[in-house]
């Protein structure tokens, strides 16, 4: 286990350099200008934009910016964003707790509804049960979520006026009442994305279940005189998961990139809508960080999935 | 009106031989709007009423939460690094200028005792220094008093390049910043300089917080992210890009002021939901520059629980004509300023192609209430506005005059003249509604026998300084290309840069220049010169519309609408928004009513 780790880690590096170059390039040749802004009002002279793009070295070679930015990188100085002028990290940072409570509180809710609903559409395959919930789920992943954003806000902020459809990260507000609008405000976010989320999982886990459920040793713990709660929790269930880790695993990686059309429509000040912030604004610093960080990630989480399937499989064994 | 006479008509004002109310009478009967009448007077030393704002609420607070809406979050609050209005309106909640601008762009004072003019001897005779008293008894947000020092250190901290400010450009020209007393500040300039006022509407950072991060530093200073200023609101939490909050200061130093509790800028999302969070819901009070279509925008208003605002601002959505030849290479550079272009050098068919823009339609049916259609480059204030262009849509005297110019229909239906077809591109930044303009204009082209192709480049690319991008506007590769100009100080000296010989783009400039047209006029030059030197404010309103009928009769530009800024309100917000200032300059007058 811990030389395959170490292995796995060392592989990591040179692609984690390797997207890094990829990144920085793909950058530095899009075009657009983080001051373009500046150039369409008259009363900034364009002197003013050419001294800008010198003192935060805009004008010199691709590859000495990279270098410049590797090495700032690995003192720890992720830089500093051209529009705001405050470090990407903190940036970063103050995004994160609100990334994690939105899209990870959708997260949950897609796990709590496809794990169940997903296993018990298995164990009954074809009743009406299983029926309604491949409907409804394939309704689901078919409706974008801007589309189902829109339709709640319609519904609930407009013609209902029950919730507020601005997401605000800092309440002015504290004791109960702070988590009633907490609560309100969260309600149609986190229902689009979990929703979407879950009608995915639930085939899918329907669909591993099945795979398992038929198999001898299913039929021999049942004829063994197993309940048949016994039987699916631990039998069939523990088996039907390792595809479906694998499938959450790496969709982890998203919790921390936010998702930018949902955020953007809810206002939810994540780090989707700061990555989307940047690239409108030519914000090359912010970008680069949060594409990097999203990078190192899905690296992380894949090996993550690696280690659990022999956790959930001791049959694999890691050379 | 002769110059002459409206001259001695104010001089019988000054005088006291005729009272504002009968100039402004008789200047009606001329035809001449009241502001307008009444900013003549203004630009001529006479002391007018102070043009304050009718402010209702008798006592300091209880107004509750005030909350803002701008689609574009607040990215920064130090006044000195917005690149854009949006960046400065975070900073307007703490930070205070020496004065603003009100809706009908006068100036009023904010931290000034008062506007200096010739009559108070706060402008030297020779235009080469303007004195600034300071409103006494202002103190910082951490208790500290505002004094000249104050002033004089935003200066010093603009200047230095190394700060890498934005606000440098518009100190610009201003040779020293001098401390008389704690409440006396002076400028002085380089040169004669009609634009006194300019570096004092920059909201001011204090000396003790900033002192140690000029230059190099300035990027550490703690008070970029957590401002102290001399604004009604003290600052409580920032996070940038999303939200900005702010609470009442109780020390604030005009009376009565602020009305609300607390304040809460919201960034984020795009116009059309911010529109509907004023306008439908009601979540929010305020919603910043609404760039929706206006039928969209009624409707939302049917809910009654807003309403929408247009304030005016110097903005004006033109078509420009391409002078250089972007086809062929003059020294390695297509669009070279030397060169002619082979098609639009000639006058009529510029005379013909202005003819070709239907004005009234493009305002009915694509900007409504965001756009007002003008054949003018200068539009507000609206002392600037010239009386003798007319708007002119006529298909028939556009053909007339190709036909007269020797551009004869061909089997196709184009008209062409010396083996040439009247055949342009039409370029411009990919957004709903200029695509919308441009095949309007296309339509009635092809009425004339003209036929455009219309290209979009998205605006990323259009709007950008990248030297190895051909699409941008800078470099203009194509024949006619649209976009917005204009720019939010009242007075238009650096607009009307935009037209002078030596701004045009080119190569050598980085193709930064302003000129992107490469339009040429040596009489244009001549005025621009002379109204850089004018110190008389009405003789260099006279140039400067001068200057936009020489533009407009060469017919450099077809001037399309000018564009006020559109805000939505909450119903019982009143608010007085200026055009010519950051949207929340005067957060300070706003308060519910009811």
């Amino acid at each position: 286990m811990g030389p395959y780790l170490l292995r796995r880690l060392l592989i990591a590096l040179p692609s984690v350099l390797g997207i890094s170059i990829v990144l920085f390039t793909v950058l530095a040749l899009a075009p657009g200008d983080p001051f373009a802004e500046m150039a369409l009002n008259p009363n900034v002279p364009p002197e003013v934009q050419a001294n800008l793009r010198k003192q935060f070295g805009l004008d010199d070679p691709i590859w000495q910016r990279y270098f410049r930015w590797l090495l700032a990188m690995l003192h720890g100085d992720w830089g500093f964003s051209f529009i705001s002028r405050v470090d990407v990290d903190k940036l970063i940072l103050s995004r994160v707790p609100v990334t994690l409570a939105v899209i990870g509180a959708s997260q949950v809710l897609a796990l709590m509804i496809a794990l169940p609903v997903g296993i018990y559409s298995a164990a009954r395959p074809y009743s009406w049960f299983d029926r309604i919930a491949s409907t409804l789920a394939f309704v689901g992943f078919s409706l974008p979520t801007f589309f189902t954003g829109l339709l709640l806000i319609l519904l609930f902020s407009i013609k209902l006026d029950w919730l507020p459809f601005v997401y605000r990260a800092d309440l002015a507000a504290t004791g109960w009442d702070w988590w009633v609008q907490q609560i309100k405000q969260s309600i149609m976010p986190i229902a689009v994305l979990g929703l979407f989320q879950a009608a995915g999982w639930t085939r899918y886990v329907r669909s591993a279940t099945l795979d398992v459920i038929r198999l001898d040793y299913v039929t021999t713990a049942r004829s063994k005189g197993l309940r048949e709660r016994a039987v699916i929790l631990k039998h069939v269930v523990r088996n039907a998961m390792i595809p479906v880790v694998t499938l959450v695993a790496l969709t982890m990686p998203q919790i921390f990139g936010g998702a930018v059309v949902t955020e953007q429509i809810f206002r939810v000040p994540g780090i989707g809508s700061l990555l989307i912030d940047a690239i409108q604004r030519n914000d090359t610093p912010v970008v680069m960080a949060v594409t990097f960080v999203l990078a190192c990630l899905v690296i992380a989480f894949n090996l993550l999935a690696d280690v659990l399937y022999g956790w959930l499989d001791p049959r694999i064994s890691y050379r | 009106m002769q110059e002459q006479v409206l001259r001695a008509l104010i001089d019988d004002v000054r005088a006291g031989r005729l009272s504002r109310r009968d100039f402004i009478g008789r200047m009606a009967a001329l035809g001449l709007a009241a502001p307008l009448a009444a900013s003549l007077l203004g630009g001529s030393d006479v002391a007018r009423a102070q043009a304050a704002a009718a402010y209702k609420p008798s006592r300091r607070g209880g107004g509750g939460a005030l909350k803002l809406l701008f689609w574009q979050g607040p990215t920064l609050l130090n006044p000195h690094f917005g690149t854009g209005s949006k960046d400065l309106a975070g900073s307007h909640l703490f930070c205070e200028p020496l004065a603003r601008y009100d809706a009908d762009a006068n100036l009023v004072p904010v931290l000034a005792a008062e506007i200096p003019s010739r009559a108070n001897g706060g402008i030297a005779e020779d235009g080469r220094s303007t004195t600034w008293r300071l409103k006494k008894g202002v103190k910082w947000h951490d208790g500290k008093p505002f004094t000249a020092d104050d002033v004089v250190f935003n200066w010093a901290y603009a200047i230095d390049p190394a700060t890498a400010a934005v606000s440098i450009g518009s100190y610009h020209g201003i040779k020293a910043a001098t401390r008389l007393d704690a409440e006396t500040v002076r400028f002085e300039f380089d040169q004669p300089t009609p634009r006194w006022a300019r570096a004092a509407t920059l909201q001011l950072i204090p000396k003790h917080l900033f002192e140690a991060y000029g230059g190099a530093k300035a990027r550490e200073a703690p008070g970029n992210l957590r401002p102290v200023g001399t604004g009604p609101y003290r600052f409580v939490d920032f996070k940038p890009g999303d939200i900005v909050r702010g609470e009442l200061n109780p020390s604030y130093h005009a009376p009565n002021r602020p009305f609300f509790d607390t304040v809460e800028l919201k960034g984020g999302g795009d116009a059309a939901s911010a529109a509907r969070a004023v306008l439908q819901t009601g979540e929010y009070d305020f919603g910043w520059n609404l760039q929706v279509e206006d039928d969209v925008l009624r409707r939302m208003e049917a809910a009654s629980r807003g309403r929408v605002v247009a304030s005016p601002s110097g903005d004006v959505e033109i078509i420009q004509f391409n002078m250089a030849d972007p086809w062929n290479e003059l020294d390695g550079e297509r669009s070279h300023p030397k060169s002619r272009h082979p098609i639009l050098a000639d006058r009529a068919v510029r005379e013909a192609l202005a003819l070709l823009l239907d004005r009234k339609s493009v305002q009915g049916f694509v900007y409504g209430r965001a756009g007002v259609a003008t054949a003018n480059v200068l539009n507000n204030p609206s002392r600037l506005n010239s009386p003798n262009i007319k708007d002119e849509f006529s298909v028939e005297r556009a053909n007339a005059l190709l036909e007269g110019a020797g551009w004869k229909r061909g089997g196709d239906g184009i008209r062409e003249k010396d083996g040439k077809k009247l055949r342009l591109v039409f370029q411009t930044s990919i957004n709903s509604v200029r695509q919308k303009v441009q095949s309007i204009y296309k339509q009635a082209c092809a009425r004339a026998g003209v036929e455009l192709e219309l290209k979009g480049v998205t605006a990323a690319v259009f709007f950008s300084s990248d030297v190895g991008n051909p699409d941008t506007y800078g470099k203009f590769q194509a024949d006619l290309q649209m976009y917005a100009v204009g720019g939010r100080d009242p007075d238009p000296s650096d607009f009307m840069q935009w037209f002078v010989s030596w701004q045009a783009a080119s190569k050598t400039n980085k193709w930064l220049g302003q000129n992107r047209g490469r339009w040429k006029s040596d009489e244009y030059d001549a005025v621009f010169e002379a109204s850089e030197r004018e110190l008389d404010p009405v003789k260099r309103a006279a140039l400067l519309i001068r200057m936009n009928d020489l533009v407009c009769n060469d017919h450099a530009v077809i001037p399309i609408v000018y564009r006020p800024s559109v805000n939505g309100y909450a119903r019982n917000l009143i608010a007085p928004v200026s055009g010519w200032d950051g949207a929340l300059s005067g957060i300070a007058d706003w308060y519910h009513e009811g």
